[in-house]
């Protein structure tokens, strides 16, 4: 069987939504899906991203991620306010299929509470849950 | 409940197939990336795996006549080894199946129902043909069906088979061999390419999968999944029950009243509602929506007119891989469905607008 097993990288954090969130400075983080969410989607055909400015809550809405068969929100795993998206998405949704961790990221976030970035899964904990599905 | 695997499981597993749960079975979605799957079949061939859908055969003396009673089409009319394309409905006139009726010989007739509704189907199917002299008999459980669709198909096939493929004409069936199998070999399909349908047995399917796979390498045949035959057949404007056929409309309102045969002999469920709704005309019809954004309107979505007011319901939608832009059906009032009318979608609380354009909205060059 050729089954497909979906790449976690150790270093970062994880959401039950099935996104990742990367440290890129002591109060921003990098945001996108995980290989484990592009998979299921299949073919990313278009990605919906807030604009830069916007402050966003826990949970709340930050965009959608459109494959030919479905659409998905894309949740916000920390609080805090958009300083960088991934213009790319715009011409070639496809890079989150192809690199959801490199050239497919999403947003940046400037964290009001920095620290909150520790309660997230780890990979060991969101390995676990992609495994339960 | 646990679901049932087709005869090609493994096949589909060894492929690396992502499956899908659809009508109680185990079905694959896509193998690799559903967009190649679906440029495949446009421009070189997919093979489809489609043992889902139920077979049901008719034999008997008044198999015809009780086919031309229980569905909207003239079945009797159909020539040994062609095929039609028809509906059955309830007394209303409500869509219950779209259907594909072979008449494989004199006395013999094979209907192909949609895996969802194949169960309901074949018990319509044998209430009503009790007074008439034929036997219903559900076969699904013996046949597998294999598809083979797009520009290649015929080059692939005619390698494996004895028949002249030119001289299988579209919507006609040959028993023939592939692959030296036994194999009812259908010119028919969901995709808006030429191509082919092949019934086997469960135990031969692996056999001819395994060589049409194989003679399809030389012509970049990839194996295509439930997902892309979505929007193939979308684009192909092609309805797909449960989105735009459903027993809320006629075939009218699907725009598909060609398929009701008001002038042919005898009484056929749903006659007199058909006849009133042909003679009425219809409030609301499927129209194709054409949207210059990404955002593709999916089935549900609320259609509006210039002034915000709701005019109707989109029952399909993607961004069509093929043409890239988003494309979609809706049912909307008549006074909207006219090509070049501007309406609008809301998608997810934003108005994407649309313009109302004729179907198919892809169709192959020859």
């Amino acid at each position: 069987m050729k089954e497909r097993t979906a790449v976690i990288p150790e270093e970062l954090k994880y959401t039950e939504e099935h996104e990742w969130v990367q440290r890129t400075g002591d109060a921003t983080v990098r945001i996108g899906i995980t290989d484990y969410a592009q998979e299921q989607l299949g073919d990313v055909v278009f990605v919906q991203l807030p604009e830069l400015g916007e402050t966003v809550d826990v949970g709340q809405t930050l965009g959608e991620v459109e494959s030919t068969k479905s659409v998905s929100d894309i949740y916000a795993p920390l609080a805090g306010e958009v300083v960088a998206r991934n213009d790319s998405l715009d011409q070639q949704p496809d890079l989150v299929n192809s690199d959801p961790y490199g050239e497919g990221w999403m947003i940046e976030l400037r964290l009001g509470d920095p620290g909150a970035v520790d309660d997230l899964l780890d990979a060991t904990a969101y390995q676990e849950l992609a495994a339960g599905e | 409940m646990e679901s049932r695997r087709t005869p090609l499981h493994a096949e589909h597993e060894a492929l690396g197939a992502m499956f899908t749960d659809f009508a109680g079975w185990r079905m694959p979605l896509r193998y690799d990336s559903e967009l190649a799957e679906h440029h495949a079949v446009r421009t070189t061939a997919g093979l489809f795996d489609l043992t889902h859908m139920g077979e049901i055969v008719l034999t008997g003396p008044e198999a015809g006549a009780a086919l031309d009673h229980a569905l909207v089409g003239h079945s009797s009319a159909i020539g040994v080894g062609r095929a039609r394309y028809t509906m059955i409905t309830r007394v209303d006139g409500g869509v219950l199946d779209d259907l594909i009726v072979y008449r494989l010989g004199e006395t013999e007739y094979l209907v192909v129902a949609n895996a969802s509704n194949a169960e309901l189907v074949f018990g319509e199917l044998v209430e009503r043909a009790a007074d008439f002299d034929t036997e219903v008999v559900d076969r699904s459980q013996d046949y597998a069906l294999l598809a083979v669709q797009g520009p290649a198909s015929t080059a692939i096939l005619a390698g494996l088979t004895p028949t002249d493929l030119a001289t299988v004409k579209y919507y006609a069936s040959y028993p023939t061999e592939v692959a030296g199998t036994p194999v009812l070999l259908a010119r028919t399909g969901y995709t808006g390419e030429d191509g082919f349908e092949l019934f086997v047995a469960p135990a031969d399917a692996p056999a001819v999968w395994a060589a049409l796979l194989e003679a399809g390498k030389a012509h970049d045949l990839k194996p295509a999944g439930l997902g892309c035959r979505d929007t193939l057949r979308l684009e192909a404007g092609m309805p797909l029950y449960g989105n735009e056929l459903d027993t809320a409309h006629t075939p009218y309102h699907a725009n598909l009243g060609r398929v009701v045969k008001l002038d042919k002999p005898g009484d056929f469920v749903g006659r007199e509602a058909l006849a009133a709704v042909a003679e009425s005309g219809v409030d609301t019809t499927l129209v194709g929506l054409r949207s210059e954004g990404r955002r593709a309107p999916r089935h549900g979505y609320t259609v509006l007119d210039a002034e915000g007011a709701a005019v109707g319901e989109v029952t399909s939608g993607a961004l069509s891989p093929t043409l890239g832009y988003s494309v979609a059906m809706a049912y909307v009032a008549r006074s909207s469905a006219e090509p070049g009318t501007k309406l609008a979608v809301d998608v997810r609380g934003r108005q994407e607008p649309v313009e109302v354009v004729a179907l198919p909205f892809y169709k192959r060059a020859n």
